[in-house]
């Protein structure tokens, strides 16, 4: 027991850089397998948290785009949508990659300061930015849909109060836009999870062997030569921040439908169905 | 070597250069691995959804035993992702082989298991050793078909449940009320009207499958995206065809034919939706009805 606190705070925080240099290399206790798979899985949090914020509002600008009768924000829009949802993202991971790389080591100049780029290869930045350009095309197509199955007595009612432009938008379209999209874009949230385990089996390196939950899955599991321990550690904890996922979602889902009695059910998740 | 200039590539220029640097044996093994992609999708497509009608059809039978095993199937892809039964599937499977033919052609008092290492004797090795190259790669790619219709099974068995509870009850209980069995339902009523509920389902289902065969090269097949880093990686002097890194262009290249093969699936949904739509009476056929006129 003591001997697993001990392993905790050695690798704990492992995926960060905090603790133990080396990873493990022989026993390979299960205690050491799950402090380290999890200690992945910050990456895990980090990525899909951070991408499905950011890509939230992008998203929204997009579908709006799409959906707008000027041809000059409806096609670019519709071109990117096209772009990240016709590809695979494990493809929008190395060319991002080799796109990043391309950058000048020196930096860029802009206005006399000098903008490092070095950064932009590395996970935590270049892996987001491909996520986030990812989430926000599907999501955005999710929302342009809900935005053209807007029941046609709301924007009518809209109109009957004087309302226009930004008005009617902010209080009438959006709110049931994302009331729509819901259950859609609960999915489309768990897949942006899931897929943040193909970062680093894509061409973002892992530094200093500071990877995420899969990456130390599938240490463990090159290591020991033993598929039937370290997997199913790492599929137990992607479960278990599904299912919390789902209910942060729900209450979303709620709370969007409060005006409606008996509409706000619970988000059934049907997996991918809409990717 | 295809052209018959191409015998001293260093004194080549322009483009009679790029006619030869692109016609090499490893560029033909590139074009010949879009076709292990094509082959993928052509296997694995009817397998899942054999896998699907099965995990489906498990989980409305009537024994709880299937019963389970068929809700756990088709719930499997929901919480874990998919990239993790990728990188299982094949190695417990091989694991599970070599297993089944050490206890045939081993010492069978030899446990597998020594420590951190699997070890069978040499003759239950798979493919052996003594093989050549190709039932290596063939090897590979057999297991990766298998992953991938477990998955995309599962997901299928999803979309196939969710079809089948959206048959209309009162089509199933008409064909109860003429006195056919239970097996007789399924297949005279529920299977032939499921497939409208289920094409919607199927065609994305399709468009996931296409846009997961890169992950071929996670599974150490020799696919698209290991000869892109290959041929693209930057070659020096000592090479024939000495080039920077290229890469970027080998993965613009991967990334034109993915965006061709979704956008061709696409079209042909878009065909197959509106012929079954014709004449429906649903808001797209009422749609297409009101166009017409």
């Amino acid at each position: 027991m003591s001997q697993c606190l001990q392993t905790i705070q050695d690798y704990g925080l492992r995926a960060l850089g905090i603790g133990e240099r080396l990873l493990p290399r022989s026993e390979f206790t299960l205690c050491e397998q799950v402090t380290l798979i999890g200690s992945g899985l910050l990456w895990n949090v980090y990525f899909a948290a951070l991408a499905v914020f950011l890509g939230f509002f992008l998203a929204n600008l997009l579908a709006v785009a799409k959906a707008s009768g000027n041809r000059w924000a409806r096609k670019p829009a519709e071109w990117f949508i096209f772009l990240f949802r016709g590809s695979p993202l494990f493809i929008q991971f190395f060319l991002a990659y080799e796109l990043l790389v391309q950058l000048p080591r020196a930096g860029i100049d802009i206005l006399g300061i000098t903008v490092q780029t070095s950064w932009m290869t590395r996970a935590w930045a270049g892996a987001l930015l491909v996520l986030v350009l990812n989430t926000a095309a599907y999501s955005a197509e999710i929302f342009y849909g809900a935005l053209r199955n807007l029941p046609k007595g709301e924007l009518e009612a809209a109109d009957a109060y004087g309302m226009a432009g930004w008005t009617r938008y902010r209080r009438v379209v959006w709110p049931t836009a994302m009331r729509l999209a819901w259950p859609a874009y609960t999915n489309e949230a768990i897949f942006l999870f899931h897929a943040t385990t193909l970062v680093f089996f894509s061409g973002f390196p892992a530094y200093q062997q500071r990877g995420d939950a899969l990456y130390y899955a599938n240490y463990f599991a090159d290591k020991t030569f033993n598929p039937f321990i370290a997997y199913p550690i790492v599929a137990g904890y992607f479960v278990l921040l599904t299912i919390c996922l789902i209910a942060l979602f729900g209450m979303v889902n709620r709370r969007l439908n409060r005006h409606l009695p008996g509409a706000a059910k619970k988000i059934r998740y049907r997996p991918n169905l809409i990717r | 070597m295809m052209f018959s200039y191409c015998t001293d590539p260093s004194a080549l220029q322009g483009l009679a250069w790029l006619s030869c640097y692109l016609t090499t044996g490893n560029h033909m093994l590139f074009y010949a691995s879009f076709g292990t992609v094509m082959l993928l999708l052509a296997i694995t497509a009817p397998v899942a959804l054999l896998f699907g009608f099965g995990g489906a059809m498990a989980s409305r039978s009537r024994i709880a035993g299937v019963r389970w095993f068929g809700r756990i199937y088709t719930s499997m892809v929901r919480g874990v992702p998919d990239i993790i039964f990728f990188l299982f599937v094949p190695i417990a499977l091989d694991q599970g082989f070599e297993w089944l033919r050490s206890r045939v052609y081993c010492d069978p008092s030899v446990p597998v298991r020594q420590g951190n290492e699997f070890i069978v004797c040499a003759a239950a090795k798979l493919p052996l050793s003594t093989s050549p190259e190709w039932v290596h790669q063939a090897y590979g790619i057999f297991l990766a078909v298998i992953a991938f219709a477990v998955v995309f099974g599962a997901f299928a068995a999803n979309v196939l449940y969710g079809a089948m509870n959206a048959v209309p009850r009162a089509q199933l209980e008409t064909a109860e009320a003429y006195g056919m069995s239970p097996r007789q339902v399924s297949r005279r009523v529920l299977i032939p009207q499921m497939w409208t509920y289920a094409l919607p389902g199927l065609a994305n289902l399709w468009m996931i499958l296409i846009k997961a065969t890169p992950l071929l090269f996670v599974l150490g097949v020799e696919d698209i995206v290991y000869w892109a880093r290959e041929l693209g990686s930057a070659k020096t002097r000592a090479y024939a065809y000495p080039h920077p890194d290229w890469r970027l262009y080998y993965f613009l290249a991967i990334l034109v034919f993915y965006l061709l093969m979704t956008w061709g699936s696409e079209r042909f949904f878009d065909r197959i939706r509106a012929r079954l739509s014709a004449g429906q009476a649903t808001a797209a056929g009422e749609a297409m009805r009101k166009t017409a006129t």
